[in-house]
């Protein structure tokens, strides 16, 4: 006997809307469904509409969490384009912030991960730890989420001696509340016993199935942008890329919180050898026609940006591929033959952010609710065949 | 005596709904920070619950997308009278940088009737207990 299940858009288990459709058999679930576009803004549409400096603000409300992820890589990909390159120091700030973004986004992911297994107490302790890095960011650049720091050719604020002080000396606190987390992630009996064997995503799947970030790294695979690819200023500091081998959700835990730690050796290293010197370049108002692509390790995993521009101020099209969109195909793996009570946990595990990802088109078909994806080809064919059939103006004159 | 002692513990323990209709997720997780140890809203009895079926107040965030609409009115629906909606964030009041995009409707009020605003991009914990504090006064007078 099978059942369907949905979950959400409007669900305790999610923070965004998403709705889930599950077949199941019993307690296990057979099939998995996404449905998405419940957060579709139309933001690459409304990008084409504003110039470069605006869209910096644009592509920072992609999403409220790698805020700083979306902008730093379609700053670095604009930069690319209009041939300018940012000053050392204000690569080092701009990437400090990275990197104190993704403490922030570990530190609530392990918080969340936490809530999701019924240990709220650690939710607790992290989330009152991640303010200490709120503060931080609030310090460097006057925002607790949006930190509107970068612009086309480095950085808007530059960091004085205090500052600097301020962040070694709060690190450490962080450092030693971290050691705490690890020791309980790893150690707490009824906490490993939850976690571990549940959502089971093998190398080769993950592999096969393009997982990216933390759930790629947790299956054993060491892929990581800022090693594999170098970006900024990541070909001088010296990191590890974290994996575990267990698969599971345990594995991507601990590899989050390995990937603290390098966080904060990367912190340390960049505070300890920044440079002087301007922290941005002056850049020009428009770029030449050419197109690129950015790419940039948010702490969900690879972020993608593919701008081309036309020698206007303004871009002509901006395609984000949010690392979310690359861990749905793995999550529906990892959903399959698995529990209806592991679900928040699964999904929470790969640290969906639903805002970042919700790009593509369906089309339903209203009268037999049939639903398909179109591609941009087959719809511009679809638009030639309807308007086949009509009178067309030969030679007719161009307005402007 | 029985409207006296309801409206009292009303003022006393307003359980919240959050609810996102196509926000970033910035006003998201300060709406969550605000549950957490520094800013601490459960010392005003707000409790974060998981249906609308057992909430009094609804946090909105986000502007409202097409998609989202029929779920906005449903859900609100669902609330128990008497409700109230906070639109949190700028997205919700007005639209903020989706305004004008093809798929967003410009602000919780387009859809469903709104008591308090806060404002801000993201807004803050302290501005969220703000807002909440601001409802509840509403509700003494």
């Amino acid at each position: 006997m099978k059942f369907q299940i949905p979950i959400g858009p409007q669900h305790p288990a999610l923070k965004e809307p998403i709705s889930l459709r599950m077949t199941v058999e019993g307690e296990i679930i057979r099939d998995a469904d996404l449905r998405l576009g419940y957060n579709h803004r139309g933001l690459e549409k409304l990008a084409e509409q504003k110039t470069w400096i605006q869209n910096i603000y644009l592509t920072e409300r992609i999403c409220g969490i790698c805020s700083h992820s979306h902008t730093t890589c379609y700053v670095q990909g604009v930069e690319k384009l209009m041939e300018i390159e940012p000053p050392k120091r204000g690569q080092y700030i701009r990437y400090l912030v990275s990197e104190l973004e993704r403490v922030h986004s570990h530190l609530l992911w392990l918080g969340v991960a936490g809530h999701e297994a019924g240990f709220d107490s650690f939710f607790m302790y992290t989330w009152r730890d991640r303010e200490i890095v709120m503060d931080i960011l609030e310090t460097i650049s006057g925002n607790r989420v949006h930190y509107g720091i970068n612009t086309i050719g480095g950085v808007r604020r530059d960091l004085d001696e205090q500052q600097v002080k301020h962040i070694l000396d709060s690190l450490a606190i962080l450092r030693e509340r971290s050691e705490y987390y690890q020791h309980l992630g790893t150690n707490e009996p009824s906490f490993v016993a939850r976690l571990a064997g549940v959502g089971y995503l093998s190398r080769e799947d993950a592999i096969a199935l393009c997982a990216v970030g933390p759930t790629v790294r947790a299956s054993g695979v060491p892929m990581d942008v800022r090693k594999d690819d170098p970006y900024g200023i990541y070909g001088e500091v010296p990191f590890e890329v974290c994996t575990a081998d267990t698969c599971d959700v345990l594995g991507r835990t601990v590899v989050r919180i390995k990937e603290l730690f390098q966080c904060y050796n990367i912190i340390e290293y960049l505070l300890k050898n920044l440079p002087s010197g301007p922290v941005a370049v002056r850049a020009p108002r428009r770029a030449k026609p050419n197109e690129v692509v950015s790419r940039y390790e948010a702490p969900r995993g690879e972020n993608i940006h593919y701008i081309k521009s036309n020698g206007t101020d303004k871009p002509e099209r901006l395609k984000v591929r949010a690392p979310t969109l690359g861990n749905y195909a793995a999550t529906i793996k990892m959903l399959k033959n698995g529990f209806i009570a592991d679900v928040p946990l699964i999904f929470a595990a790969i640290d969906p952010c639903i805002c970042c990802a919700e790009r593509a088109v369906a089309l339903v078909d209203a009268r037999s609710g049939q639903e398909r994806i179109i591609s941009m080809n087959a719809l511009k064919k679809l638009s030639r065949q309807v308007s086949a059939g009509n009178a067309r103006k030969r030679e007719a004159e161009w307005p402007l | 005596m029985l409207t006296k002692l309801t409206h009292w513990s009303r003022l006393k323990s307003p359980w919240i709904l959050h609810l996102n209709t196509g926000a970033c997720n910035a006003c998201d997780i300060e709406v969550v920070a605000a549950l957490t140890p520094r800013f601490d809203v459960e010392r005003f009895g707000i409790l974060l619950k998981a249906t609308p079926r057992h909430a009094d107040v609804i946090v909105c965030t986000g502007p409202a997308t097409r998609q989202m609409k029929d779920r906005l009115i449903r859900i609100y629906e669902q609330t128990p009278d008497p409700k109230f909606v906070i639109a949190v964030g700028a997205c919700a009041m007005s639209g903020c940088v989706y305004r004008g995009a093809y798929n967003v409707l410009g602000g919780i009020d387009q859809v469903i009737p709104v008591d308090v605003y806060v404002p801000g991009c993201p807004v803050r914990p302290d501005a969220v207990i703000d807002g909440v504090v601001k409802l509840l006064n509403k509700l003494k007078g």
